[in-house]
């Protein structure tokens, strides 16, 4: 039924070219466009699902995490398997393109190979490609889509309004673009073609739905209904005060009144267009009947096959541009009968950019050319951000908190965005932003008492590892440097953390004693400091030339 | 479609037919004792409860502790007691709904100090007793997304 069958026939035809570590030329010329989008049509719906594209408009390497551990229900399942487990899980050949999209193995030899990933204009291809063959096809943005990059944020997201507009989607969730601030927001969404979805959005004061919840749509003969679900934890993960007059929350029970109502309205086929989350979702499936299709998004999962929950069908779409979702739907009277999907990885040197696309890029990037362009340093060592724990881009960031800030102990967020660099590679200001690019940057100085940051550390740990899906909020783990510790993620909050230790001293943190500490990206207003790139620029200048050893800080238990 | 505005009023003339019956006109104190289990003890007169059967609306993280919406509903109820465990004081109110009230349902706004459990119990027009809780995070904050 899924359509499996098309994604290993295009892993085997990929594995026999790449086995004997060939060039990146030949590798790309063993690759077609038609190769990589085209598959077995089904039914008479399409879905074509893009998420957290993170305001890349142009090709990147992004490297999966090679630690994504997942607790209660969700251990051991997808997405919570990596590296060689969800190659064999998924019966992809190592070394070859999907093994490289999919997985961090080998990540910088094959990254050589295969190239860089996404570009809005090779997004653009293999949407009107899919569209040349399904012309009703259903496109969705899954949200965090106007916040990322340098341009995005010197344009206040414009840019990728711009370049979204020129894809026309049917409807998009969102997450981060609340922290453009609400009237920034509103002004966007006043002008936006389409639908600006979020059923769990509520006016903070009245306790009333804040945005449109659902659109509907005909297509195929069929009646489609597509519901928007926002980041339930925006105020508790963003800055609140961006969009003081706004509530929002998982909110079950609206999601299943909500289903009620569009079935009462004669839809044949439920989406939930999501930005919960994966677990959130595989929680909200297993509890809230109806639902056919749960476009996940905001834990940036890649996965090539649908996760199945009772009739719901789970699609994770990946992020930064890398991957497009095509979801085929057999839709008639009595419901939807079939469905087919696969995951289309982007591959920047196969699939041509499209060319009003690149031409809409190329005049967005021209004003800041410059800025993007000027090499800062380079780097010996991968550097991306993806992992439960660290990743050497937060390490980076940490080493430049602690030396530019003169700090003890440095702490940079548990983000999930940012692209990847391979050794060798220049660090440009582009990449820099890449890693950083928001609208509360300020690197701030203070002091905390060991005790608190034991505190913080147990919280953050609590987003990410209660194990109940509803009262996680979708980050990884605070990255720190200058300390170590242990977690036990199979414990309660409060006796995850033990073991914290000075680095440069190799004592044990001391819970009355204060230590000065550096971070960025702070959810209180009026946080003061150079805002984090310029952190990051002054120590690479410094550098040169950046090498990341291997982060040995963080000891984790309770994770099998 | 969207129906909450209406919700509300109807909350609104369910609290003022409370109001008329003269029974409880503001939400009072729950019942003043130490702990939430002398809290329970106090309000069932020491009878047994049974679990489920009230709906509790709360966020599961709240998005600021200083005021956290909370929900109940109980069809049948007589009165429902809102108790927050993890308050210094765990007496949130006690809602008695009399004859003329729609529906035995009533929202209010709380603080809540730290993660804990809401806990609901209900005295239902037969005499009997039920109880729910649901737990809400207070939590720090950022690090996400």
């Amino acid at each position: 039924m899924i359509a499996r069958r098309d994604f290993l026939q295009a892993a085997l035809a990929a594995t026999a070219l790449t086995g004997g570590g060939l060039t990146r030329l030949a590798a790309a010329q063993g690759l077609t466009e038609a190769g990589l989008v085209d598959m077995a049509p089904l039914g008479n719906v399409t879905l074509i699902h893009v998420t957290d594209i993170h305001a890349q408009l142009v090709p990147v390497w992004f490297r999966e995490p090679s630690i994504n551990l997942g607790v209660g229900a969700a251990a051991g399942k997808p997405p919570h398997v990596t590296g060689a487990e969800f190659l064999e899980l998924y019966g992809i050949a190592p070394g070859s393109p999907e093994a490289h999209a999919l997985t961090s193995e080998g990540f910088a030899a094959l990254a050589r190979e295969y190239g860089r990933m996404g570009g809005l204009d090779r997004v653009a291809t293999v949407i009107s490609r899919i569209r040349a063959e399904r012309p009703e096809a259903i496109l969705l943005d899954g949200g965090d889509t106007w916040q990322g990059s340098l341009t995005a944020l010197r344009t206040g997201g414009q840019d990728m309004v711009d370049a979204m507009n020129l894809l026309a989607p049917e409807a998009m969730t969102s997450h981060w673009e609340f922290t453009l601030g609400i009237d920034r927001v509103t002004e966007i969404v006043d002008d936006l073609p389409f639908p600006f979805l979020g059923a769990n959005i509520y006016d903070a004061e009245w306790d009333e739905p804040a945005y449109e919840p659902y659109t509907m749509l005909e297509r195929g003969g069929a009646k489609i209904a597509v519901i928007g679900q926002a980041f339930p934890y925006l105020p508790i993960a963003n800055p609140r005060w961006m969009f003081p007059g706004l509530s929002f929350g998982v909110r079950e029970e609206r999601i299943a009144e909500l289903v009620a109502e569009v079935r009462d309205e004669g839809a044949q086929a439920v989406v939930l267009l999501s930005h919960n989350g994966f677990d959130v979702d595989r929680k909200l499936a297993s509890r809230v009947e109806g639902i056919d299709v749960i476009l996940t998004g905001h834990t940036h999962d890649a996965l090539p096959a649908p996760v199945m929950v009772g009739r719901t069908a789970l699609i994770a779409s990946g992020s930064h541009g890398k991957f497009v979702s095509r979801v085929d739907l057999d839709v008639d009277a009595s419901g939807v009968k079939g469905i087919a999907h696969r995951l289309i990885p982007v591959f920047s040197d196969v699939i041509a950019p499209d060319p009003e696309m690149a031409a809409l890029i190329g005049m967005v990037r021209a004003p800041h050319a410059d800025e993007l362009a000027e090499v800062l340093g380079s780097t010996e060592s991968t550097l991306y951000r993806r992992g439960n724990f660290n990743g050497t881009w937060d390490d980076l960031i940490c080493n430049a908190l602690i030396e530019q800030r003169d700090a003890e102990i440095a702490l940079s967020p548990g983000f999930r965005w940012g692209a990847s660099l391979i050794p060798g590679a220049d660090i440009t200001r582009e990449d820099v932003f890449n890693a950083t690019a928001m609208s509360y940057p300020a690197a701030y100085r203070t002091e905390m008492t060991g005790e608190m940051l034991h505190t913080v550390l147990e919280d953050v740990a609590d987003n990410l590892f209660n194990p109940d899906p509803y009262y996680q909020q979708g980050g990884d783990m605070v990255r720190v440097g200058g300390m170590g510790y242990r977690i036990d993620i199979a414990k309660p909050q409060g006796s995850r953390i033990t073991g914290m230790t000075l680095l440069a001293t190799g004592e044990a943190i001391d819970p009355a004693r204060r230590y000065s500490v550096a971070g960025w990206a702070s959810v209180n207003e009026d946080t003061e400091g150079p805002p984090i790139w310029e952190v990051v620029e002054a120590h690479v200048r410094a550098r040169g030339t950046v090498r990341i050893e291997p982060n040995r800080s963080v000891q984790v238990a309770g994770g099998g | 479609m969207t129906m909450t505005r209406r919700d509300f009023t109807r909350l609104g003339l369910g609290a003022a037919a409370v109001a008329a019956t003269g029974l409880g006109l503001a939400p009072r104190p729950a019942e003043a004792a130490g702990t939430v289990e002398e809290a329970i003890a106090a309000f069932t007169g020491g009878a047994e409860t049974t679990e489920g059967g009230i709906d509790l609306g709360a966020p599961e993280i709240a998005e600021n502790g200083n005021t956290v919406p909370i929900e109940v509903a109980a069809e049948g109820a007589a009165a429902i007691m809102l108790l927050a465990s993890g308050n210094p004081s765990p007496g949130v109110a006690t809602f008695r709904f009399g004859k003329l009230a729609a529906a035995s349902a009533a929202s209010t706004r709380i603080r809540l100090a730290q993660t804990q459990d809401i806990v609901a119990v209900a005295e239902m027009k037969d005499g009997s007793f039920r109880k729910v809780s649901r737990t809400v995070k207070v939590t720090i904050g950022g690090c996400g997304g």
